[in-house]
């Protein structure tokens, strides 16, 4: 087996919360966004993320490049460890990592032309290219990504999202990376724009070999675009597995309620499926609940459930079949 | 009588770079009880029918046509006749639950404002009325959380306040902008299935308005299809599902990744180009410049025709003409 192209293992992110609203003396307060998430990546696969807001899938995505600070943990790419790398060595790894974010307009520089924009990371990662060189690169992810050349001196607000996304698209394959982190990169756009981005991104991952992680909390993209995925809750890895499995037979209560309530555009289905209503809120980040964190809006939660940490263990048949919950593996044996 | 007839709606904006045409002949009616979805995607007028029937539209805007409400033409009436129905009989609710309450009041204040405006209750009787509300939609401990700021509420439990405000009078017709856009999904299922419980306890009728054909599958009974202010379709929502009569309303429905159907990389059917320009609408179907079986009569407009019953439909070819939605050649956009 080839080695992965990513491979993170139990990864931290913590955020210091201060001690607002606290008394003084009292210790500052730690948000565990990340809460020891391992998963590997080989190159060419896709490996979708889902979960709710706060679940920590965006804090997880931007730790992995740099952009938030990494508590404990190991991220190795091509098997260069990225945690604790100080700051001036990450450059010479962002041409190999890149990320599209999920508002297009705000993520383009409302003062540069679409050609600087683009050509900006291969001038900045790349300085030693000639000027020619820039121009054929810029003109070539241009063309890539469905944008007309006449367009390379027009700026970001003459554009509409779906085409700003496509901006954003060459902007990140202009220095050939290996993986390509989608932070919801078609949440903002409309629907029969969206399926234009998802098939171009489908299209690149299969002529460029690219990695994709692809963050998103709308299930049915992940569904179809996806080799992979995990479904987090709360900082954690709930369940993890190929795509078809995990749609086909989730194993997690959490997964479960997850896919029930996603609404099927059939009326027949949708009126006659049953949805599992997860009652109540999502608890706070800061103060998550003991044991297993679903286990407050668990429909088959027990005490015990609140003492123990469920570890993300193999499950059933599919090799890649990971499930985070002690009442899961207790019902496959009962 | 029909509680609500629309009557050729249309809303013009007088902007500096010329008369934007936001609605154009808009007409439906909804019978007590009943649920509407108005779907479209940004631009479509989706949102300013919804302003318009409440006369909320922005000041360089007019609407024109009839809005028959239990008879009596809402266009028609002055502020204060409006004041007294807006909030009692007609409710709204809007799309980001973040925005539409007062930050700086208390939340059973606000509630408490519209029972003392509208039904001059006393405040003893209009709090215990807030209460009781509040528990129909579900909030735990609602005397407690009748004196709280809405900070102090996450994103599901301030639509849930907005629901409950809205209801407060036993409105006879809601209507909700994009109820649940800025929510997670099952938070989504939990407001799609108070909305079906309430209209079924309080027979309230809903105007949906929308872009997720899932979200307008499992609640509307009927569905009107909007495209650049037009009407594109209008008729019974399963008829509209198992069989689209417009080639937006396929296009639409099969450019959406579903998660009733088999995992695999396929490319999804897209709708090429880019929504039009309000300001320089293409003359006949402003579906035509992005449409597969646009031919030369195109160019003039489609009115809209009854078929099989209550359906409606804009469009000049005849259904058999429409070609299977295969995919439509990848538009390289400018």
């Amino acid at each position: 087996m080839s080695a992965p192209l990513l491979e993170v293992k139990d990864l931290h992110v913590h955020f210091n919360v201060g001690r607002e609203g606290l008394m003084p003396w009292a210790p500052a307060r730690m948000l565990k966004a990340v809460n020891g998430v391992s998963f590997s990546l080989k190159a060419g696969e896709t490996l979708g993320i889902v979960g709710e807001s706060g679940c920590g899938k965006s804090s997880l995505a931007r730790a992995l490049i740099g952009l938030n600070p990494i508590a404990s943990g190991s991220v190795k790419l091509d098997g260069r460890e990225l945690a604790g790398l100080p700051a001036g060595e990450w450059r010479s790894l962002r041409a190999e990592m890149q990320m599209i974010f999920q508002d297009p307009l705000s993520s383009l520089n409302p003062r540069m032309t679409i050609g600087e924009i683009i050509a900006e990371p291969l001038r900045t990662l790349r300085p030693e290219t000639p000027s020619a060189a820039v121009k054929a690169e810029v003109a070539r992810v241009m063309a890539r990504v469905g944008l007309l050349p006449n367009v390379i001196n027009r700026y970001p607000h003459e554009f509409s999202g779906g085409q700003c996304q496509r901006v954003g698209i060459a902007r990140a394959l202009i220095v050939r990376p290996k993986l390509i982190i989608c932070d919801e990169p078609v949440s903002a756009l409309d629907v029969s724009i969206q399926a234009q981005v998802i098939n171009l991104l489908l299209d690149l991952q299969q002529e460029e070999g690219l990695a994709l992680i692809f963050i998103a909390h709308d299930l049915a993209v992940v569904k179809h675009i996806s080799d992979r995925v995990m479904v987090m809750y709360l900082g954690r890895a709930m369940e993890q597995a190929g795509a078809d499995t995990l749609f086909a037979t989730p194993e997690h209560p959490y997964t479960r309620a997850l896919l029930s309530a996603v609404p099927i555009p059939d009326p027949m289905r949708e009126r006659t499926k049953t949805i599992q209503i997860l009652e109540g809120d999502l608890p706070s980040p800061i103060s998550p609940p003991s044991g297993c964190v679903f286990r407050t809006r668990c429909p088959i939660a027990e005490p015990r459930c609140a003492e123990v940490v469920p570890a993300l263990e193999p499950r059933g048949t599919d090799a890649g079949h990971a499930v985070a919950c002690i009442r899961v593996g207790l019902a496959a044996a009962a | 009588m029909s509680l609500l007839e629309v009557d050729k709606l249309n809303v013009r904006f007088a902007t500096p770079e010329g008369e934007v045409a936001a609605v154009n002949d808009l007409s439906f009616t909804l019978e007590p009880g009943r649920a509407l979805g108005i779907v479209g995607e940004s631009g479509s007028g989706k949102s300013q029918t919804a302003f318009a029937l409440m006369g909320l539209l922005a000041k360089n805007g007019t609407a024109t046509g009839e809005v028959r409400y239990l008879g009596s033409n809402l266009l028609a009436l002055s502020e204060a006749q409006l004041n007294k129905r807006r909030g009692s009989e007609i409710a709204m609710i809007y799309q980001d639950p973040m925005t539409s309450l007062n930050p700086y009041m208390k939340v059973g204040d606000q509630l408490m404002e519209v029972l003392r405006f509208h039904k001059g209750m006393d405040r003893k009787a209009a709090f215990a009325e807030s209460v009781r509300l509040l528990d129909a939609v579900k909030i735990a401990e609602p005397k407690k959380r009748m004196g709280m700021f809405p900070h102090e509420f996450s994103g599901g439990m301030r639509q849930r306040v907005v629901i409950a405000m809205a209801l407060l009078c036993r409105p006879k017709l809601l209507i909700a902008d994009e109820p649940t856009t800025a929510l997670d999904v099952t938070v989504q299922a939990q407001i799609l299935k108070l909305l079906q419980e309430l209209r079924r306890d309080f027979q309230t009728a809903v105007i949906m308005i929308t872009h997720d054909l899932g979200v307008v599958a499992g609640v509307c009974d009927d569905v009107l299809v909007m495209y650049a202010g037009r009407t594109m379709e209008y008729g019974p929502a399963q008829a509209i599902f198992d069989s689209p009569s417009h080639p937006y309303t396929r296009g639409l429905l099969h450019a959406v990744p579903r998660m009733d159907h088999a995992h695999g990389a396929d490319r999804l059917a897209t709708i090429p180009g880019n929504p039009p320009n309000l300001l320089a609408l293409p003359p006949g179907c402003p579906f035509a410049p992005r449409c597969h079986d646009r031919f030369e009569t195109c160019l003039t407009p489609a009115p809209l025709i009854e078929f099989a019953g209550s359906r409606r439909r804009a469009c000049h070819r005849s259904i058999a003409e429409l070609s299977e939605n295969e995919s439509a050649p990848e538009g390289v956009v400018a």
